[in-house]
């Protein structure tokens, strides 16, 4: 039986499935649970479930608190040897309203995998500013107007968040690279504990692409070196997803209208400038030029 | 009449009697003979409904090799053009459906 299947009601060419195919691929079966998100709302109506998996959906922040008692209820029931525990939850779960749970199971030292879906704001809803949303980004919270060009502040460095909690495996991973996702996946649940995977997908009505465009922005935010991929075993920085001729940040951001006021706005420009300082700060954190 | 089981428990996959092969306005359209068989459209389509299928053997001196070409599922295709984007060989050409060709009237 499949592990996700068809008739889901995502977005044509939005990010979401394909991560959570390849996240489910990856660990073959397993138990799911799933904060409030456009997953949630897409894969688990009533009579019309998507999951070939056990699933459960609670409340929009506690996705980390119920895979924790899942887990320990199998450990009581000494059934853990049916599968994996993973967490599928959204940026605004993740890095907003689910952080102190999220914080809490790391803490307990629980054995699930925890994949964080990043599509920058609370698309669920209509695009709302979220923890993860990127600077200068125009949401309905953070709208471009005279004085502010788009979200001020920086996105969450959630995988810095992770680490500090000490995770045996914390990695990013990007939906324009399926095969990468797969095998983080296989890689992360061969750690005892909990781990984490960030994996950024593009919204194409937030974001404002049209089905076709969604991989290959994807695939830009890693070529700018934006959204650096890498993977951290033990602490350790151990792989990285090498970026041949980095491409100027411009590139990424004038493909999405949530970026485009950047280009008229008075202070558009130090913004950009800005992202670009961020994309050459990971370049020479991670080393992504070749 | 709607039966609802203790604690709104639905059943695996019963996703799939939700036909969404009408929701795009464009189709893919694959050419078999550019078609390498390598499966990244498989990998990439969100709406699981492509699948390579064996279309034959080919012979390569003594050793048989299966010739694999990918195939959509029209059913649930939702027109979004992923595949047409990652194929490598450029073998899946978008087509406008017949019923938004028509012209107004």
């Amino acid at each position: 039986m499949k592990l996700f299947g068809s008739g889901h009601g995502a977005c044509p060419g939005c990010g979401l499935p394909i991560a959570v195919k390849n996240v489910l691929e990856g660990v073959g079966p397993c138990f799911v649970a799933n904060s409030t998100g456009c997953l949630e709302i897409i894969s688990s109506q009533y009579g019309k479930s998507a999951w070939g998996v056990p699933y459960i959906h609670s409340v929009f922040e506690n996705a980390a608190a119920v895979a924790a008692g899942i887990e320990v209820a199998l450990k009581a029931l000494r059934r853990t040897d049916e599968g994996p525990i993973v967490v599928f939850a959204g940026d605004g779960a993740t890095a907003d309203i689910g952080i102190g749970p999220l914080s809490g199971m790391f803490d307990r030292g629980h054995n699930v995998l925890y994949v964080c879906l990043d599509n920058e704001a609370y698309q669920n809803t209509g695009n709302q500013q979220s923890g993860l949303t990127p600077s200068g980004c125009y949401t309905t919270t953070t709208p471009a107007g005279k004085i502010m060009a788009g979200k001020q502040g920086q996105k969450k460095d959630m995988v810095a968040f992770a680490l500090a909690h000490k995770l045996p495996y914390v990695a990013t991973a990007s939906v324009a690279f399926p095969r990468d996702i797969k095998r983080k996946a296989k890689r992360a649940i061969e750690f005892k504990g909990p781990k984490y995977i960030q994996i950024h997908s593009p919204c194409v009505t937030g974001w404002g692409l049209n089905g076709k465009q969604a991989i290959p922005v994807a695939r830009l935010a890693v070529e700018t070196g934006l959204y650096p991929l890498v993977e951290y075993e033990n602490g350790e920085l151990v792989r990285v997803k090498k970026v041949k001729e980095r491409k100027p940040v411009e590139e990424y951001l004038k493909q999405q209208k949530r970026f485009r006021h950047l280009f008229k706005h008075p202070k558009g420009h130090e913004v950009v400038e800005e992202l670009q300082k961020i994309a050459d700060g990971n370049a020479l954190k991670f080393g992504l030029d070749i | 009449m709607i039966r609802i089981t203790p604690g709104a428990v639905s059943k695996p996959l019963e996703s799939l009697k939700v036909k969404t092969g009408d929701w795009g306005a464009e189709y893919p359209v694959i050419e078999e003979e550019k078609c390498i068989g390598c499966g990244e459209c498989e990998i990439f389509c969100p709406d699981l409904c492509i699948e390579l299928i064996e279309a034959g053997m080919e012979k390569k001196g003594e050793k048989e090799k299966i010739i694999r070409v990918a195939k959509v599922n029209y059913e649930y295709c939702k027109g979004c053009g992923t595949c047409s984007v990652v194929c490598p060989a450029e073998a899946i050409k978008m087509e406008l459906k017949d019923i938004y060709r028509g012209e107004l009237k």
